[in-house]
């Protein structure tokens, strides 16, 4: 018995092996050109006695085989050829069966049965059932196999398939099929045989050894997949219960799983699924450590496949009720093999749902009930932590958002949460995620207020904190991508119909309130925007279309709104909810709902007031507070007056002097809507220009006083702009004069400011100038307006 | 064709033909001697004729008192060398005594002779046909020549010829049974079977059949046996599992075989066994012997 001796040894050995078959190859060949029949026969027999050998590692022992099998081509040239030997081919058959030895006896038996078989002076499949039958004598596993893998092909082309020279008479195909079924039972034996010799010490070798060895034994499956004429109905009757026999019979478990793979492979798919019965009986029958998930997973890949190659076989795969077996098959493997780790479950689980999704993608119901069995399987485990298991879960996940590119389908899966359900949060949100995106590349619209809650429910590892979720552990840029994600999805919520629409903002709301200070600003602004359109659409529709009870759908939209909003309150964030009053504020304008605005504007103010303290975002939300009242025309002139007023006196309030005086001249478009019917108080516009003027005079003197040079004249040509501009809106009490002495101060100050020096020429006052010069010559009424300026 | 043995003896040359003598096939005998000679073939109740011619050497003449032929059939035992037992022994006077003086021609002729036994060269024993020849002398010794010939018996097919099967085992360690197709093997038969292993608890390295002839001469207390192993034809390399069958097609043809010979004329048996040898790794033997019978059935051809 080969032992652990070394490597060494065993190249000597080999060496030993191959030294002896060239040396009788060398004999054997001078009989061969003498024609000498009997020393031909002594040599190769001596030859092949080398082959007798039980020193070598089958990988060592396929080298010596190999050149062994060079020489048995010579030789069998040689049979072929009466006239060299003299001998009738079947006294030739008789001879070769001298020899004492069984295994050179074999190897010559096989070569002359092979010539035997040509020359048809017998029927091929006697000769073949004589030579697999002979076979027997050689028990040795190694050599066994080898001798049999070299029986397998010589006969390879002479097999009486339809089609072959060999086929006719008594000779069908029928005959191969027994041939090649019988070699492959005994080689699978001999090879299972392996394992049990030696001790168990080299288990861990043989295993090794055996696998290597194992495609000499699917050679034989490889070899039934391509016999010409084996249809449907004997693959069914003949091949596949003999197969699958010597498969579950064999109770091993590394041939159990390399054989299940080659039937899979090498058999065409439409046989498959005509005997998925028997397939599958098969597999709940395996050893329990045989890998049965994989098996079944390339199965039901294949099976995808095909469905996939062609819509013409599908209802072949509705006539077997694929889907029924397949999923009763997994639920009986998954119930045996209990140590069976929750992954491959899982696996098992993915690829049914993709054969189901291929194969019947109209039946939800099938994709729901697999999710339902997952669900099963999840529970009974207390807690996945598996990562690879997730892996596979979140891919079961998106198996159906990949094949309906309409999200909406998923959301009628009733057990699809539930699976979510048993993911940790990170995955959860990872598959949220999955969904988000698979929304945004379909553009899928999702249009009612259940489906929205259904998808809310789905991703709600998105929306708020989850139990025992470490804040400090989240990736600030994931969590801002995951928010956005969140946010671009509220835009995919939908409908014509506002009340649904008015439904689903309410469901949305629900939900995203849950979701603390971190979201909110993330999430706020879409919802909004999401209302703010709602209104838009109502207010576009005449808003008393619905009848009586409009008016008060938007006054309910607005309150959402405004609690909505005050929500904000406690991150805080009062910019960006400064910003959104002041948009609710136009909408409920736009829609003549003069106490709603105003109260937004209120709140605005009171933001201003009591949140806002930084000075850079006092002059942006000034701005924004003016540019949004100028437009509003709601308010009656109390209320406006009011606002005005409070925005104005803000406007002076800022901390520094050019903010102050931009702030005040853009009050003056409060006080001046060009609009027929807006408000136009000249005189206060005035007022605000003066003011402007005064803050800009007294800004160019604190500058002077720090810095001994006055500064730039941009505030005064900014003002100066602002003249002109209402001088041309025909403002009375802007005149020409009042431009006229304002140009000359910022000449004025021009020259002070750069003292002897070249004059320095500012590009936007020039520019101004140029601006004034032009609508002089371009005469019309404008024209004549302009020549009252004198530059 | 057939110059033997004393072809220098004085005075005449003594020469045996067969009537038949070229196409009359010829078999291979091995002599004392170990040369292997080409020897005319016959059969009981065949007419053995031919001439013998006596050739005086020349310008000699040879005197004689009566010149006759033999046919003897003998058993000789090698333990009891040179003491040979004829079984058979017919003679024809050729000639009156007188004188030869030149070649000589003398046509015999034993008819329909009964040779019950067949030529038979075993490791103890012998039988043997043979012509002898006498030129009686009385005063320079007879001149004596042999001619050995060889007897083959052919025997119809036995009417009842049943298969050998049978159980055998050693308890909890190897159960196998064997069958082979018949107990009586013609010798360019071939013995085809099978071995059927019902338990296999050692490992077992190969399985050969060998072919043994037993060989027993004199009788009583003189008995002598020898057994040779005649073939050895491994049937299985390896060990096989329970339930394996393997099969058995062995081929007479190649070995050097001859029938059974049943109490000869009371010297001698020969019998032949098949043994079926196991051996495991540890290169212990087990084994079956089972006697079988072989005859010689005529061959179609010849």
């Amino acid at each position: 018995m080969r032992t652990l001796a070394g490597v060494e040894d065993e190249e000597k050995w080999l060496a030993e092996g191959i030294a002896g078959i060239q040396h009788n190859a060398f004999f054997m060949h001078r009989a061969l050109d003498a024609n000498n029949l009997r020393e031909v026969l002594k040599y190769s027999a001596l030859m092949l006695s080398e082959l007798r050998t039980s020193k070598l590692s089958p990988q060592k022992y396929y080298d010596l085989y190999m050149r062994a099998f060079d020489q048995l081509r010579q030789l069998e040239i040689f049979f072929k050829d009466e006239s060299r030997h003299g001998l009738p081919v079947v006294d030739l058959y008789e001879l070769v069966q001298h020899a004492g030895n069984i295994l050179p006896r074999m190897y010559l038996l096989c070569t002359v049965g092979s010539v035997y078989i040509k020359s048809k002076q017998a029927p091929s499949k006697d000769v073949l059932k004589d030579l697999v039958e002979m076979c027997r004598g050689v028990q040795h596993p190694i050599r066994g196999l080898f001798l049999r893998s070299y029986l397998a092909q010589v006969s390879r082309d002479k097999l009486p398939e339809i089609g072959s020279d060999y086929e006719g008479d008594a000779n069908t195909v029928i005959d191969a099929v027994e041939f090649v079924l019988q070699n492959f039972t005994e080689m699978n034996k001999l090879w299972v045989r392996i394992q049990h010799q030696g001790p168990g010490t080299v288990r861990e070798k043989q295993e090794k050894e055996r696998n290597e060895l194992r495609d000499l034994v699917g050679k034989n499956l490889h070899v039934l997949g391509q016999i010409e004429g084996v249809d449907l109905e004997m693959y069914k009757e003949t091949v596949l219960p003999r197969v699958l026999e010597q498969v579950v019979n064999c109770k091993d478990k590394l041939a159990q799983y390399y054989l299940m793979e080659c039937i899979i492979q090498v058999f065409p798919d439409e046989y498959h699924l005509q005997t998925l019965e028997a397939l599958l009986a098969a597999c709940t029958q395996l050893m329990p450590t045989v890998d049965t998930k994989i098996v079944l997973t390339q199965l039901m890949d294949r099976l995808s496949n095909y469905a996939a190659s062609s819509p013409d076989v599908l209802h072949e795969f509705l006539q077997v009720e694929a889907f029924a077996k397949l999923s009763n098959a997994i639920g009986k493997v998954i119930d045996t093999q209990l140590e069976m780790p929750i992954v491959g479950a899982m696996t098992l689980f993915v690829s049914l749902l993709t054969f189901t999704l291929r194969v019947h993608p109209d039946r939800l119901d099938y994709v729901d009930q697999v999710l339902g069995a997952c669900v099963v399987k999840l529970s009974s485990v207390p807690k996945l932590e598996d990562a690879r298991a997730m892996k596979q879960v979140v891919a079961l996940l998106s198996a159906p958002l990949e094949k309906y590119s309409d999200i909406v389908t998923a959301l009628t899966l009733s057990n699809y949460p539930r699976v979510m359900d048993h993911l940790d949060d990170g995955t959860n949100k990872v598959m949220a995620m999955l969904i988000i995106q698979s929304i945004m590349k379909n553009d899928s619209c999702i249009s009612t207020a259940d489906k929205v809650e259904v998808l809310f429910e789905l991703i709600k590892g998105l929306i708020k904190d989850l139990d025992g979720t470490n804040v400090e552990e989240l990736d600030e840029e994931d969590f801002q991508e995951e928010q956005n994600s969140v946010a671009r999805l509220i835009h995919m919520l939908d409908n014509e119909e506002p009340e649904e629409m008015l439904k689903i903002i309410y469901v949305v709301r629900k939900h995203l309130m849950t979701g603390g200070p971190q979201r909110l600003p993330f999430t706020v602004p879409p919802l909004v925007f999401s209302a703010v359109r709602l209104v838009r659409q109502l207010e576009a529709q005449g808003g008393d279309i619905a009848g009586e009870d409009v008016p008060a759908t938007l006054r309910k939209i607005f309150q959402i709104l405004n609690q909505t909003i005050e929500a904000l309150s406690s991150v805080p964030c009062p910019e960006l909810a400064l910003r959104l009053y002041l948009q609710c504020a136009e909408a409920a304008s736009d829609c003549d709902l003069e106490p709603v605005a105003y109260e937004f504007f209120t709140q605005a103010f009171i933001l201003y007031e009591e949140e806002i303290a930084d000075s850079k975002a006092q002059v942006t939300a000034i701005h924004l507070i003016v540019g949004t009242l100028q437009r509003i025309n709601v308010f009656g002139v109390e209320n406006r007056d009011t606002l005005t007023h409070k925005a104005t006196g803000y406007s002076a309030r800022l901390l520094k002097k050019p903010d102050q005086c931009r702030a005040v001249y853009a009050c003056s478009h409060l006080f001046w809507v060009d609009d027929p019917e807006g408000i136009k108080d000249g005189e206060r516009v005035l007022l605000c220009l003066r003011r402007a003027l005064r803050i800009a005079n007294a800004a160019q003197q604190m500058v002077n006083a720090t810095r001994g040079s006055s500064g730039p004249v941009t505030l005064f040509v900014e003002i100066l702009n602002k003249y002109l501009y209402f001088f041309e809106k025909g403002n009375p009490h802007i005149t020409p004069s009042d431009i006229q002495s304002l140009i000359e101060l910022i000449n004025t100050e021009m020259l002070s400011d750069n003292g002897n020096t070249t004059i320095h020429s500012d590009p936007f006052f020039s520019s101004t100038l140029r601006y004034i010069r032009f609508q002089k010559q371009k005469g019309g009424l404008m024209g004549e307006k302009y020549d009252l300026i004198k530059l | 064709m057939n110059f033997l043995l004393g072809a220098f003896k004085p005075a005449c040359n003594i020469s045996i033909t067969f009537t038949d003598g070229k196409n009359r096939k010829q078999v291979p005998i091995k002599k004392d001697n170990g040369q292997i000679v080409m020897n005319p073939l016959f059969q009981s109740q065949e007419t053995i004729a031919g001439k013998i011619h006596i050739d005086p050497y020349q310008g000699k003449k040879v005197e004689h008192n009566g010149v006759k032929v033999e046919l003897l059939g003998q058993i000789e035992m090698y333990f009891d060398r040179g003491n040979f037992y004829d079984f058979t022994s017919l003679v024809r006077e050729l000639d009156v005594p007188g004188e030869i003086y030149e070649r000589k021609t003398y046509p015999f002729e034993f008819s329909s002779v009964e040779m019950p036994y067949e030529t038979y060269n075993g490791v103890n024993v012998r039988l043997r046909y043979v012509l002898k020849v006498t030129v009686t002398r009385g005063y320079a010794g007879s001149i004596v020549e042999y001619q050995d010939f060889v007897v083959r018996n052919y025997v119809p097919p036995p009417p009842i010829n049943n298969s050998i099967k049978m159980e055998v085992g050693i308890e909890d360690c190897l159960h196998i049974e064997f069958e082979y197709n018949k107990s009586k093997y013609h010798l360019k038969d071939v013995i085809l079977g099978k071995i059927y292993f019902l338990l296999v608890r050692i490992k077992i390295k190969n399985m050969d059949l060998e072919i043994r002839r037993r060989e027993s001469t004199g009788a009583g207390a003189n008995t002598h046996v020898e057994t040779e192993t005649l073939a050895k034809f491994e049937l299985m390399d390896g060990a096989p599992v329970r339930g394996e069958s393997i099969p058995v097609r062995v081929f007479l043809t190649p070995y050097d075989l001859t029938p059974t010979h049943t109490n000869i004329n009371n010297k001698f048996s020969v019998k032949y066994y098949l043994n079926l040898v196991l051996v495991d790794e540890e290169d212990r033997r087990y084994f079956k012997q089972q006697e079988i019978t072989l005859y010689r059935l005529k061959e179609e051809t010849s």
